[in-house]
């Protein structure tokens, strides 16, 4: 009985253990986040047909406010409100986001960097990605977007 | 909002059963107690989830985020009593790639008693990097549960309805220490999500053999658009499906005979205010199985917890 409990409190405080050092793992980056030009190059590493795809909803004057409203929904916590970049996630109005192709844009956010800490994005439906899309390439440098 | 949100959860409807509602749901006294810590260091953020209730998908917490979920099953019980079981689960991701997740279980089986059945811990690591044609997680659980345990959060080997029907009483003196393994394969194709799990466990008490079982589910959003304003009831927030999960018996009798099996339709409601609620009614689907298994759970997710932890406790600075 009592090796039962003495096993069952090692288990319980590793558990904890457990818990706690992947708490700890999460760092805090100062805000916006520290940014050396690594932080962009995932962009390059879209395949050349998955950059060259084409937004489906270009032209729907909906998509930005949608992408928009999705952006706060989804992005904001990491990017910041204003996709300025923030606590862990690089700013979306930098030139390598400005000069990347939607289609690229669109691979990203389907694929995560999940090694720098993006989550794959793929269960947001392919419109909604492609809304974000839309309000990404809106963006002006500094600004709200250019419409 | 969220004390407000809860308190149908954390205040007792009439005085003088303080005490009895207090003893009788560890469960409610978890949520009560993490509650306003939640509500005072991180904030809540809309979630993506899917409506499966047993079966999972290879999207993972994400990073510094902790989803808490507290889940409910009515079943109805041949030869023996019908049965509310409750669980709450925190879920925390540690990384982009490693989710872990804690669970408290209990259940109350009608006329005979409220009991705390035991917790579980869990760990689900995707193994790729990126999205492919399919995507596989790892899934890895210890569970340290009584026999009185009936959540039902998956069948295994040559669980049956009858196993359920033994009082809380005696149930709860089998003490049970489980490793549990999981591989979580998912697919994304034109907004349905399309899950396989198949499930191999060891019970460590015991000369026990290694048991097996299986969840399969497909879901997909009512809209794939989202709608240009905020709304709670646009349609992209509800996300509709079924699940199916059943037995697969052990190492010395493999199959789909003298086991349970369920189906059950599912459907999720994702809020832009951070809550998502779940709904699935689940039916048996044979003589082994319960007739009946009615689903509810709520859930919602805080970012920034792990980063607030980490600062309140001096870490995090560079």
């Amino acid at each position: 009985m009592r090796t039962e409990q003495s096993k069952s409190t090692l288990i319980s405080v590793a558990i904890v253990v457990g818990l706690a050092t992947a708490s700890f793992g999460q760092k805090e980056a100062p805000s916006p986040v520290a940014l050396d030009g690594s932080v962009y190059a995932e962009l390059s590493k879209s395949p050349k047909k998955a950059s060259q795809r084409r937004n489906p909803l270009a032209g729907d004057p909906d998509a930005v406010a949608a992408g928009a409203n999705l952006f706060d929904q989804h992005c904001a916590e990491c990017h910041g409100e204003m996709a300025e970049g923030g606590r862990k996630g690089p700013s979306l109005r930098a030139d390598p986001v400005r000069q990347a192709t939607p289609g690229t844009l669109f691979w990203i956010l389907t694929n995560g960097v999940v090694r720098r800490g993006m989550p794959v994005w793929s269960k947001l439906p392919e419109p909604q990605r492609w809304q974000l899309v839309s309000y990404l390439m809106s963006l002006s440098p500094s600004g709200t977007p250019s419409q | 909002m969220l004390n407000s949100s809860l308190s149908p959860l954390c205040f007792a409807p009439r005085r003088g059963t303080i005490a009895r509602w207090w003893s009788g749901s560890p469960v409610r006294m978890m949520l009560c107690l993490f509650a306003p810590a939640l509500t005072v260091f991180a904030l809540p953020v809309r979630a993506q989830e899917n409506p499966y209730i047993v079966a999972y998908d290879h999207y993972l917490e994400e990073p510094g985020s902790l989803e808490v979920e507290y889940f409910s099953t009515f079943g109805t019980q041949r030869s023996g009593n019908d049965f509310h079981s409750f669980w709450a689960e925190f879920e925390y991701g540690a990384t982009a790639w490693w989710t872990t997740e804690v669970y408290v279980d209990g259940q109350t089986t009608f006329d005979d008693s409220t009991i705390f059945t035991g917790f579980r811990w869990e760990n689900r690591v995707r193994m790729l990097q990126r999205e492919h044609f399919i995507n596989p997680v790892l899934y890895l659980e210890y569970e340290q549960i009584s026999g009185a345990d009936k959540i039902l959060k998956e069948v295994e080997g040559h669980d049956v309805e009858s196993d359920y029907a033994v009082p809380n009483s005696l149930a709860r003196k089998e003490h049970n220490h489980e490793l549990e393994f999981k591989l979580l394969l998912s697919k994304n194709f034109k907004g349905w999500n399309v899950t396989e799990n198949t499930l191999a466990a060891k019970n460590l008490s015991g000369g026990n053999p290694w048991e097996f079982g299986y969840a399969v589910g497909a879901s997909r959003p009512l809209a794939l658009k989202a709608c240009a304003q905020r709304c709670n009831f646009c349609r992209q927030n509800f996300i509709a499906g079924a699940e199916m999960y059943g037995g697969l018996g052990d190492r010395h009798s493999f199959g789909l005979h003298n086991t349970s099996h369920y189906a059950a339709p599912v459907v999720a409601w994702n809020m832009p205010s951070g809550w998502t609620l779940r709904l699935s009614s689940g039916f048996g689907l044979n003589d082994n199985s319960h007739r009946f298994l009615l689903r509810w759970g709520v859930s919602r997710e805080f970012s920034g917890f792990g980063a607030t932890v980490s600062r309140l406790f001096g870490g995090g600075k560079s």
